[in-house]
């Protein structure tokens, strides 16, 4: 089987996108949490062929966007530590904090490494015995396991030199909070589907349940978009709420065990900020007291100093799909990709950057 | 031991002198060279088509070519998207002492055998040496001049409304091939770099039509870049359809796995040709026919309205913007 030209296909797609229209009567607003989801749907156009019934708001699902500005800073002044190596994901370079971003730092001599696994950070760590190497682990339960075990394996080899800065975040918590707000109605919610091959979709069961909407988990091609937002529109119109998964090659009910098992024996729960949402409890993870000595919020003396948040961005807003990116004053003006202001211009997943590259609903 | 290039290759001494004879003389062996004469002198007439290029590519070797290949193809093709016959090159290297000369040879033999098949010579060359960290192996800098027929107009300002936009075959097979090799990225693939002279090409598609409008290779930056610098200086909209850009499979993985977009991943051997409507298809066929473009397509067309932009007809109907690509996907990839 192809795993993308398969769900690429245009003859399926138009079954999917007809069978939509003729189910949709109820006039509904369905949040995609995920922002892989919301690159899917911008690149896709699937937007534009929805019918009028079905309006779709973009969620928190972005881990370099909900990142507070006050952790950003915490990052930034770590690199500013003599012999400290910062090693992090590619998307976190550009995001500007209070003052800088890690670009800029390491424009003006900070050791900054861009790298594609943990285990490539511990890698650099071996190579620089006199030096501390720093992971910056921001990411959702889809990239914590990976982190854990970089921390494991770190402590079997005895490697001295390498820590793990935890700004990791959990959605399920996330999104109570979102609901719990009442800022925004929602009927339907596109659960995440690399977060879900992780935690599995029980723990999404209290929104059905408690709060009545239905959720499906999501892939993230075109077609599992599209199924997704019909197996969404059937429940609705059958006055169903339950979760489903419309991923099954990637997402089992129960999760995956071994890395559930991971996240739990180096990780326990604490309380996180999320960017335009505010402190949510529960929501973040930080490092057990066994393995803190890992942890370089406790390792080092970090001066972040006081935070600022750019005038003018509604990040937040949109964050929290109170907002669109079109009704920022600064979008595509003041803050573009190559000058981004805001996190979610930043990013790859960001609302922001999918509305700038792939332009919504021009038509033509 | 593995012989290496020394600081001292590059003194203009004995030893430079003996790489130069032993090392490239002996390969591109031709006249104009031969004389090693302070500039390569002949004759041409006509228009002159002349360009130059500089290659940094990492790693220098990679599968389906290397940094010397590039160099030639690279220039090659410059030139043939003028419209251009492809005829001399100069080529100047700069080594980073300690590369193995054995690495050097083979770089060597791949240019002779790049610049026999696209048929030019290289009549003039340069060689430095410079200290260990102050260039990374091998960087190779060329210069190029071909001969533009009569009656051949060819520049990213001609496309007008109408027009077809042809595409010679699948995007991203260098870029991917590249990427593939990179330290800390490396992954195991099947795919090769499409770098290829496509001089050749060139030459059928204009006996076939010499109302080719614009023609461009999609180097760096990739297909979408190429059609936002056409669209943006014929003052015109491009139109295409996702569905007709051909892409391999591996390339449309590798793209998933890495976060990248095809339509922005380099190529090195591929060509978009903009062609009035009435001369698409015969052009199209004469791609078709070389074995450098056996899976030529008309991925689209080009409309008057909203100049500049580049709009793409999604597998699922609806319509995207294909920007330019913003800030740098991949370094170093040519």
């Amino acid at each position: 089987m192809k795993f993308i030209t398969e769900f690429r296909r245009s003859e399926l797609a138009e079954g999917l996108i007809a069978q939509i229209h003729r189910r949709s009567q109820t006039p509904v607003r369905f949040m995609e949490f995920c922002g892989g989801h919301t690159v899917t749907i911008f690149k896709y156009g699937i937007r534009q062929v929805l019918p009028e019934t079905i309006e779709m708001v973009s969620g928190p699902g972005c881990p370099v966007c909900v990142t507070a500005n006050a952790d950003l800073d915490k990052a930034i002044a770590l690199s500013k530590i003599p012999d400290v190596i910062i090693t992090t994901f590619g998307d976190m370079l550009k995001v500007p904090g209070s003052r800088s971003s890690l670009q800029k730092v390491k424009a003006d001599g900070a050791d900054v490494h861009t790298v594609y696994s943990t285990m490539d950070a511990l890698k650099i760590a071996g190579m620089n015995p006199t030096k501390s190497v720093v992971f910056l682990g921001i990411g959702f339960e889809t990239t914590a396991p990976t982190i854990a075990a970089s921390i494991l394996q770190a402590r079997e080899k005895r490697v001295k030199n390498y820590y793990v800065l935890s700004l990791h975040k959990l959605c399920p918590p996330v999104i109570r909070a979102i609901l719990d707000s009442g800022e925004v109605k929602l009927q339907g919610l596109i659960c995440p589907g690399h977060v879900s091959a992780i935690i599995g979709s029980h723990p999404w069961e209290f929104i059905a349940q408690d709060y009545g909407i239905p959720c499906v988990v999501s892939g993230f091609e075109p077609l599992d978009i599209l199924r997704c937002v019909d197996m969404l529109v059937a429940q609705i119109e059958n006055g169903e709420s339950k979760v489903e998964i419309a991923y099954r090659r990637g997402v089992r009910p129960e999760g995956n065990q071994q890395a559930l098992k991971l996240m739990e024996q180096i990780f326990e729960p604490c309380p996180a900020q999320w960017r335009g949402i505010g402190e949510v409890p529960s929501s973040g993870l930080k490092l057990r007291k066994e393995y803190q000595h890992f942890d370089a919020e406790l390792a080092f003396d970090i001066d972040p100093g006081p935070t600022y948040e750019p005038e003018g961005c509604i990040c937040g807003d949109i964050l929290r799909g109170v907002k669109t990116p079109a009704d920022c004053r600064l979008f595509g003006k003041a803050c573009t990709p190559q000058y981004p202001v805001g996190p979610c211009m930043v990013s790859s997943e960001g609302s922001c950057s999918a509305y700038y590259l792939y332009g919504e609903g021009i038509g033509g | 031991m593995e012989d290496k290039i020394l600081l001292a290759h590059g003194s203009g001494g004995k030893l430079a002198h003996e790489l130069v004879e032993k090392g490239f003389l002996k390969a591109f062996d031709n006249p104009l060279l031969a004389k090693l004469d302070d500039s390569a002198v002949f004759n041409l007439s006509g228009r002159l088509a002349f360009t130059t290029d500089s290659y940094v590519v990492s790693p220098i070797f990679f599968p389906g070519g290397d940094i010397g290949k590039l160099a030639v193809c690279g220039t090659v093709n410059d030139l043939a998207m003028s419209g251009a016959k492809p005829l001399y090159l100069s080529l100047s290297f700069i080594i980073e002492e300690g590369l193995p000369q054995g690495e050097l040879s083979q770089i060597v033999d791949s240019i002779y055998k790049a610049a026999q098949e696209a048929n030019v010579e290289i009549v003039a060359g340069d060689t430095k040496v410079v200290n260990r960290g102050s260039a990374d192996k091998l960087f190779i800098n060329t210069a190029g001049v071909g001969i533009i027929a009569e009656g051949i107009d060819i520049s990213g300002s001609n496309a007008s409304p109408g027009d077809k936009v042809l595409l010679s075959g699948p995007i991203g097979d260098h870029g991917i091939a590249v990427v593939s090799q990179r330290e800390g990225l490396s992954f195991s693939t099947q795919l090769k770099s499409d770098c290829a002279p496509l001089g050749s090409l060139v030459a059928e598609m204009l006996e076939a039509s010499s109302n080719i409008h614009c023609l461009r290779d999609p180097t760096r930056g990739g297909l979408a870049t190429t059609l936002n610098e056409l669209a943006k200086q014929s003052k015109v909209s491009i139109r295409i359809e996702e569905e007709k850009i051909p892409v391999r499979e591996e390339v449309l993985a590798a793209c998933e796995m890495l976060g990248f977009d095809p339509l922005y991943v380099a190529n090195e051997g591929k060509l978009v040709a903009i062609v009035p409507t009435k001369d698409a298809n015969k052009v199209l066929k004469a791609m078709q026919q070389n074995h450098y473009a056996k899976d030529a397509a008309i991925i689209g067309e080009v409309q008057a309205e909203r100049p500049g932009r580049v709009v793409m007809k999604t597998c699922l109907g609806a319509s995207r913007i294909v920007d330019m690509l913003v800030g740098d996907l991949l370094p170093r990839i040519c």
